[in-house]
């Protein structure tokens, strides 16, 4: 069925408020886990892989908090991406490729614990020229889902 | 066929005329919710504080007024971490600002405006009586939040005034009765306490509210856009290439942590590929430095530079500009450290650019 300019018109309006109202407009997300790290980083993993990604590493950045005023050294990187597209994206956009692996930060605030990571509509703005729309997108809707998944 | 078409038109224009009101006005925004998304992550499910600085106190809720609320949640704190909500409606903006009073239900009771202070006067006060906490020029104090597995006991950070975001949202009345009244359970005293007359308190409130002229100008540097990468071609095959960055890395006497190939670990081990490698560095010093001043820093740390070798033979080298870090991470604080930062990746790019 061939619809005509005024639905389409209208249809367009819709989606573009529906896209239009994203929860973070900010460059970055961050949610908070009412749980241990060590908790969150599990369902963290388990909602990365659920998502089709593969945990790359887990890094620990802070090996000398101690001692600082930290009571504890409870920070990590977990770094994820899917095999193969990591290859593909570096030929076509090196600028991004500082930003890759995806990554997600995460760290221990009292009882609960914190993951902050970069909003992909971020790395739409590192790119002027052709975007790679699609992908933002499908990054923009894992990564909510991955972080409502901890964090719910 | 034609009758059909228009009919489906029809119908689906109704539909969507009934549907777009629905969408905004049906379901009332819940307050509980959007600060559950928005803000709990900085400051506390409860407004507790944490990486943000408590929004429940009474001291707090009883001296500032709706709209400064709202103000400070749409326009955010520049450079302070605290972002703008540009993207919520009035009514989503509304419904956090109840929420936020529901917090601990006060009166808000501002008190009288007072007499026209001088600047100059009160730029004296500022720098006797309150520069140590909200820093020399006004811009606040260094670091965030007062736990980020931090000791509990830890002060609250104090805020910018020096700040688009903050004087768009404070009136003079809402700054001097902060100042009159102080901020029980912050270190934020009342002028009495501090040692000031009235007289004192008008004038650094007029010398606070003397800020915004410095504004205009650092708008214009602020928008101007940066390079979010620093990424050059170098004159050398990969292999040199790789090596000559290492020996720049030593050259700046920071340490090699590790090196790989970018897809280690998401390809089968055997069938990376081995021209894109992935070098990191740094030194614990930094490390601390730019994790106490943002936790968030994380997120780049510790420092990498990419080697690859593109499709066409191209060897190309690239690294996250920390320049932009500012930006990104809404923190002025970062800049100093970035610059620096910025410097290091510069020169050691600078031994194989073309
Ligand atoms: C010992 C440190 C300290 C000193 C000295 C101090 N302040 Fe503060 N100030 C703070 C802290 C911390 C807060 C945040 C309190 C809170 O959590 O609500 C604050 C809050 C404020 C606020 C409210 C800011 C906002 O975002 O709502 C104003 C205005 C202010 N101070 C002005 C002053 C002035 C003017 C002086 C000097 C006369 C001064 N302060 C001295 C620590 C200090
Ligand atoms: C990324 C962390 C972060 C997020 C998210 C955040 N804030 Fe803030 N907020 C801060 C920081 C940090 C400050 C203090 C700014 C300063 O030091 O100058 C602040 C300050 C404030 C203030 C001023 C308090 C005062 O004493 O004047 C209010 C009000 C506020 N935030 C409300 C909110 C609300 C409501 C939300 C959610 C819609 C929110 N914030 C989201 C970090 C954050």
């Amino acid at each position: 069925m061939k619809t005509g300019p005024l639905p389409r018109h209208l249809l367009s309006f819709l989606l573009l408020m529906l896209i239009s109202l994203p929860l973070h407009a900010d460059h970055l997300i961050m949610v908070r886990a009412h749980k241990p790290l060590a908790a969150t980083l599990g369902q963290l993993r388990q909602a990365i892989q659920k998502q089709g990604y593969t945990v790359s590493r887990v890094d620990m950045v802070n090996i000398g908090l101690l001692g600082m005023g930290y009571t504890s050294n409870k920070y990590r990187a977990v770094f994820f991406g899917k095999a193969g597209e990591l290859d593909e994206l570096a030929q076509k956009y090196p600028r991004l490729v500082p930003y890759l692996p995806l990554r997600i930060a995460v760290f221990a605030e009292g009882d609960s614990t914190l993951l902050v990571t970069i909003n992909p509509s971020t790395y739409g703005s590192f790119l002027p020229a052709e975007k790679p729309a699609e992908l933002l997108n499908r990054w923009q809707k894992d990564i909510e889902e991955i972080l409502s998944h901890v964090s719910r | 066929m034609q009758d059909n078409r228009i009919r489906l038109h029809f119908s689906i224009a109704i539909f969507l005329l009934f549907i777009i009101p629905l969408c905004s006005v049906s379901a009332a925004p819940d307050g509980a919710r959007l600060f559950a998304m928005n803000c709990a992550a900085c400051h506390g499910d409860r407004g507790n504080g944490g990486i943000g600085i408590p929004l429940s106190l009474p001291d707090f809720l009883g001296s500032v007024t709706d709209e400064f609320l709202f103000q400070t949640i749409r326009h955010g704190r520049p450079g302070r971490i605290m972002p703008s909500f540009r993207h919520l409606s009035n009514e989503q903006i509304d419904a956090i600002v109840s929420y936020i009073r529901n917090l601990t239900p006060v009166k808000v009771n501002l008190l009288p405006e007072g007499a026209t202070g001088d600047p100059e006067k009160g730029r004296d006060v500022f720098a006797r009586k309150c520069a140590r906490c909200h820093g020399p020029l006004g811009k606040g104090g260094a670091g965030t939040g007062v736990n980020f597995t931090r000791l509990h006991n830890l002060p609250i950070v104090a805020p910018g005034l020096n700040n688009p975001g903050f004087l768009a949202a404070a009136s003079d009345r809402i700054i001097r009765t902060t100042l009159l009244r102080g901020r029980s359970k912050t270190p934020m005293l009342p002028a009495a306490k501090m040692g000031l007359t009235i007289q004192d308190v008008d004038d650094v409130v007029s010398y606070i509210r003397s800020f915004e002229k410095g504004f205009q100008q650092s708008k214009n540097s602020a928008t101007r856009s940066i390079e979010p990468t620093l990424l050059t071609s170098s004159k050398l095959p990969f292999d040199a290439t790789v090596e000559k960055i290492k020996r720049a890395i030593s050259a700046q006497r920071l340490r090699i942590i590790r090196s790989h190939s970018l897809d280690d670990g998401l390809v089968p081990q055997g069938s990376e590929n081995k021209k894109r490698q992935v070098i990191f560095f740094g030194n614990l010093h930094q490390i601390n430095t730019l994790l106490a001043i943002d936790p968030r820093m994380g997120l780049f740390l510790p420092n990498r530079i990419t080697i690859m070798e593109q499709s066409d033979g191209k060897v190309l080298v690239a690294a996250v500009n920390p320049l932009r870090f500012g930006q990104l991470f809404n923190n002025a604080n970062l800049e100093y450290t970035a610059r620096e930062l910025h410097n290091t990746y510069s020169t050691i790019l600078g031994e194989i650019t073309e």
